[in-house]
């Protein structure tokens, strides 16, 4: 397998359709072509993951070359001259679309991806109308996986283009799906073909926005949803998770990196939801109880000297990372967060808090929750959830099944105007937001720990606590002096808090490894399962790539910036449930509605 | 045998009076010599594509590296072939010896034979011999030790690539090309990776000199071959004759005076039909051939055979790129198609450019040729295709 990036010192020339062109020295023809406005075909090509060279669509004439070369997997040398659309060309892509198409159960009108897939944009492209070879999907027996509360997996719709497998190993170093059997019976599969629920998957979802076709696509739940809100006997509360908001307008038509929060609730509205609420309001809730568990921890360690507390301590937030860790590190699970992830969090208290507060009946509540992910898909089903006595999140959709829904109910979303969160349950903090970034969740709740601590703000320019804002292909490791103890934190004076950001499983796992082999001291680590936190997620718009998430996470930390409240003990509405439902941090109620634990997986 | 065939008794030729005596000699030379001598030899692969073998030796030794690594492929996968069992089993020795001098030129003190898995059965043997070699190698000071891996069965195995990744644990892929193995091989370091009958060649170089292996052969095919003979032929066997010999020639010598054709390669080799026999010459010039050579007379059917090929080549695709995976489907159900009346003659057409689309688009040789036996098969028997 060719490495994507090399070290990129001298410069040659290329020719490529007739115009020289000098590049740096390791790049891929494709690479060139790119910068040069030349658009190439390519499905099993993506940004994000190394080359496989396999479809076979990007193939381009190297003038003196026996054969066609691959684009994609073909560096550029010196003197090339390459032709991308030759009649030699476009015969051989033809060719080669018409024969997945020969296998593929092309039937369009009844697949989920109809409207935003790479072979059905190719196949109009090629104008293939004409079926050149015999159809082989006929005597085929394709399994589909629909056991799944999150993923479905439909073999009569894939190409075999290996992005799935290769994100499941390079991104998430979860392995869950693999190649098997050879020739015409090669598939993608699980261990033993079981389905998907019963292997180490994680649901993270990031096969499926690297999927070019129907093949890998969440489970939907908006006919589930339509029929809730069209009950006249129910109350459908909805919650929007933190990324959602930067990230629906790209669904819609919208350029990256939008802020739509205003817009996005005045849909829920018209759409029909009873009560458009915030998961940043849980988010922020998490941090006050995820910042008392570690200090908790941390005074159990340092002052009780207590052998058995668990640390370091990690987020719980992501419920990809949750599974994984069940499944890989089950002997850590003691380090997890004892917190519910804010959706979980938030359907609990929807069922009570709430429904008490609306003098409504429990069972009467639809709760639907908005998010990024894949993941909380199954995590809502998970058995563990059900503490309001029902199940906490009736519905979780994923923001492309919200863009779903914006169309099918006709609104033009670009117009619409901006409306506000309802209450109880809508008052968010910026903390709140950068959640949806990796790195958020550690820097929400520095900002809240330490200013508990030392009954100061926390020494960085506008809060911004930029050292633990984590960055894509790496773990970030910070830490943080804390001087100026309030009386009944001093036993932290003079310690040196240490942090480590991990986003993508892969990343996770090398932390994780550190602290199995002893040579990790941190004391908070903060993990998203998915490349760039909760905005990466694997229920985000379709395609992904970094820049596509770099301009996200710039819009969420601009949302954070424009926020007026910007921490999350200061949220007014976090005081307020306290002082009336909860109690204090780690009450008797916190522990019933917003605490969990977890069990062990086993390893395939 | 008759005059105009050529035998030669270079392979599996006697070993040289004193163990692992040419070996010796080599190792006192300078690397360069080594590279010259091969060069002046002429000496191809025999693995298939033929590629310059001093070539190979000079690149890989230009590459720094702390690790290097020399690879024996002895998958022998081609239908047909079994020459490589025979070498193995008459002549280790030579075998050890071509991989101990490769190991010197290039800088390696590592070599691996892949070893097909269906060929388990000479291990115990093969094991007594590489005790010897590394008792002699220890006494020659040369810091060279060989192991051996048994493979899994998959003919694509064979493909140098895919060969390195079923080594090194992985799924028997095929990787994009460059990098090539001479920089990026087993283990992502520089590797040489030669045929069994490649290595027993330098071998012999090193032992006669490439003058005298120069008079064998033509000038784009030097040496010896070592050819394995199957189909409709009184003598089917192991046959080290002289390259670029005429075809003809070897039907007269082979055949049963009713040979209406002959494979030479192998599945992914070329059809040849008797009224070509005359103008085609064995060898890198003409048809070349990893040395299987399968004889048809009349009473075949060429539908049927290809037919067959397109079932093997259907079945040991690895399955990861579109133009093989699916092309190979297509041409199997396209010729029944035609052969049972549901698709015009000329769908034929259509296949041979499906064919040519194969061979210039797919990602290893495996896909590439198989237009070889298709087009060779279809254009030289196209009734037989119809009717
Ligand atoms: C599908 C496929 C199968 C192959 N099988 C073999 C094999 O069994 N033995 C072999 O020596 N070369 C085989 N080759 C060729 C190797 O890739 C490689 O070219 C060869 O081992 C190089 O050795 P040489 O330079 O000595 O010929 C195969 C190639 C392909 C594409
Ligand atoms: S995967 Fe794409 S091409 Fe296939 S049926 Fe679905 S929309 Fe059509
Ligand atoms: S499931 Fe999707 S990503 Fe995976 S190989 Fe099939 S088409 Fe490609
Ligand atoms: S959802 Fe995540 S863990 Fe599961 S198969 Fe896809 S990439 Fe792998
Ligand atoms: S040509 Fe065939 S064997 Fe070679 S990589 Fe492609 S599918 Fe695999
Ligand atoms: S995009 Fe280049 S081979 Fe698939």
């Amino acid at each position: 397998m060719a490495t994507k990036e090399k070290s990129k010192t001298k410069n040659i020339t290329i020719k490529i359709d007739g115009q020289d062109i000098s590049v740096a020295e390791g790049s891929t023809i494709l690479e060139v072509a790119r910068k040069t406005n030349i658009h190439i075909p390519t499905l099993c090509y993506h940004d994000d993951l190394c080359v496989a060279g396999n479809c076979r669509v990007c193939v381009v004439e190297q003038i003196g070359a026996r054969n066609l070369v691959a684009s994609c997997a073909t560096p550029a040398a010196e003197g090339m001259n390459i032709l991308t659309n030759s009649g030699k060309v476009r015969l051989a892509r033809k060719h080669i679309v018409e024969l997945l198409l020969s296998e593929h159960n092309a039937d369009c009108t009844k697949c989920y991806k109809n409207g935003n897939c790479e072979l059905q944009n190719l196949a109009s492209e090629m104008l293939t109308r004409d079926h050149l070879f015999l159809d082989l999907v006929a005597d085929r027996h394709y399994s589909i996986d629909k056991f799944n509360p999150a993923i479905i997996k439909d073999d009569s719709r894939c190409i075999r283009c290996q992005r799935c497998v290769r994100t499941c190993e390079e991104l998430q170093s979860v392995s869950a799906l693999e190649v098997a059997n050879k020739g015409a019976h090669m598939k993608i599969s699980t261990f033993y073909e079981h389905p998907l629920f019963e292997v180490v998957c994680t649901n993270c979802g990031q096969c499926v926005n690297r999927c070019p076709t129907g093949a890998l696509i969440e489970r939907t739940y908006v006919d589930e949803v339509w029929d809730a809100l069209y009950n006249p006997k129910k109350h459908v509360v909805v919650q929007t998770a933190p990324a959602v908001r930067i990230a629906l307008g790209e669904a819609l038509g919208m350029e990256p990196g939008k802020i739509v929060t205003g817009k996005m609730v005045a849909a829920l509205k018209r759409i029909g939801f009873q009560s458009v609420l915030d998961t940043d309001f849980t988010a922020d809730l998490t941090i006050i109880e995820e910042g008392h568990e570690l200090l908790s921890r941390l005074k159990r360690a340092l002052v009780d000297k207590d052998p058995k507390v668990a640390l370091p301590m990690t987020t719980s937030c992501s419920p990809g990372w949750i599974k994984f860790i069940e499944h890989t590190f089950p002997e850590y699970l003691p380090n997890v967060s004892t917190c519910k992830s804010p959706q979980q969090m938030f359907g609990a208290l929807a069922k009570t808090f709430y429904a008490q507060k609306r003098g409504l009946n429990p069972e009467d509540i639809v709760s639907v929750s908005v998010m990024p992910c894949t993941a909380k898909k199954y995590e809502a089903d998970r058995p563990e959830m059900r503490s309001s006595g029902h199940k906490d999140v009736d519905f979780v959709l994923t923001t492309r099944e919200l863009a779903i829904m914006i169309r099918q109910a006709g609104l033009d979303f670009e117009s619409l105007p901006n409306e506000q969160y309802d209450s109880i349950m809508g008052v968010s903090s910026g903390a709140g937001v950068i959640f949806g970034s990796t790195g958020g969740v550690m820097e929400a709740a520095l900002r809240t720990v330490y200013e508990v601590v030392t009954g100061k703000e926390i020494p960085f320019e506008n809060l911004n606590i930029t050292p633990v804002r984590g960055t894509e292909g790496e773990v970030r490791k910070a830490s943080l002096k804390i001087t100026g103890t309030l009386p009944d934190f001093n036993f932290l004076e003079g310690v040196e808090l240490k942090c480590v950001v991990a986003n993508s499983l892969v990343y996770a796992k090398r932390v994780m490894q550190e602290v199995r082999d002893g040579k990790a001291d941190y004391h908070f680590i903060e993990i998203m399962a998915c490349p760039g936190g909760c905005l990466g997620g694997g229920g985000q718009p379709i395609p992904t790539s970094p820049e596509i998430r770099a301009k996200r996470k710039a819009a969420i930390y601009q949302e954070d910036m424009g926020m007026t409240i910007r921490k999350s003990h200061e949220n007014p509405e976090v005081t307020a449930i306290y002082k009336e439902f909860l109690g204090k941090p780690l009450g008797h109620k916190s522990h019933e509605l917003l605490h969990t634990h977890y069990k062990a997986r086993q390893r395939y | 045998m008759s005059e105009l065939i050529q035998r030669v008794d270079l392979i599996f030729g006697e070993y040289s009076d004193q163990k692992y005596k040419v070996l010796e000699e080599a190792l006192k030379r300078p690397n360069d010599d080594i590279i010259k001598d091969l060069l002046d030899s002429g000496l191809k692969g025999r693995g298939g594509a033929g590629f310059p073998t001093a070539l190979k030796w000079k690149f890989t030794a230009e590459v720094p590296s702390d690790e290097k690594y020399v690879v024996c492929n002895a998958d022998e996968g081609e239908p047909g072939t079994f020459k490589d069992r025979e070498i193995l089993s008459r002549v280790p020795r030579k075998v050890f010896s071509g991989m101990a001098i490769c190991g010197k030129v290039i800088g390696s003190n590592k070599g691996l034979i892949y070893l097909r898995g269906e060929y388990k059965f000479m291990l115990p043997e093969l094991l007594k011999e590489l005790d010897t070699y590394h008792e002699h190698a220890k006494k020659l000071n040369h810091n060279f030790t060989i192991e051996i891996r048994l493979g899994s069965g998959a003919y694509i195995c064979g493909e140098e690539s895919a060969l390195f990744e079923s080594m090194e644990g992985k799924r028997g892929e095929p990787r994009n090309k460059p990098p090539y193995p001479t920089t990026s091989g087993f283990m992502g370091k520089p590797t040489v990776i030669n045929n069994v009958e490649t290595f027993v060649n330098v071998l012999m170089i090193c032992r006669i000199g490439p003058v005298q292996f120069r008079k064998l052969g033509t000038t784009d095919s030097r040496g010896s071959k070592v050819f394995s003979v199957s189909g409709d032929t009184p003598k089917p066997g192991i046959y080290e004759l002289e390259l670029g010999m005429p075809l003809f020639q070897f039907v007269d010598e082979f055949g049963d005076g009713d040979t209406k054709a002959v494979q030479v390669g192998g599945a992914s080799g070329f059809c040849v039909p008797r009224k070509k026999f005359k103008d085609t010459i064995i060898g890198f010039e003409g048809v070349p051939t990893g040395g299987s050579m399968m004889i048809f007379n009349s009473s075949r059917s060429m539908y049927n055979v290809l037919h067959n090929y397109l079932d093997f080549f259907e079945e040991e695709s690895c399955g990861q790129c579109t133009p093989c995976r699916v092309g190979c489907q297509q041409l199997r159900k396209g010729i029944e198609a035609v052969k049972r009346g549901e698709k015009p003659v000329l769908y034929l057409e259509q296949l041979m450019k499906l064919a040519e689309t194969m061979k210039i688009t797919a990602k290893c040789g495996l896909g590439q040729s198989v237009a070889n036996s298709f087009s060779s098969i279809v254009s030289n028997f196209k009734e037989e295709m119809i009717y």
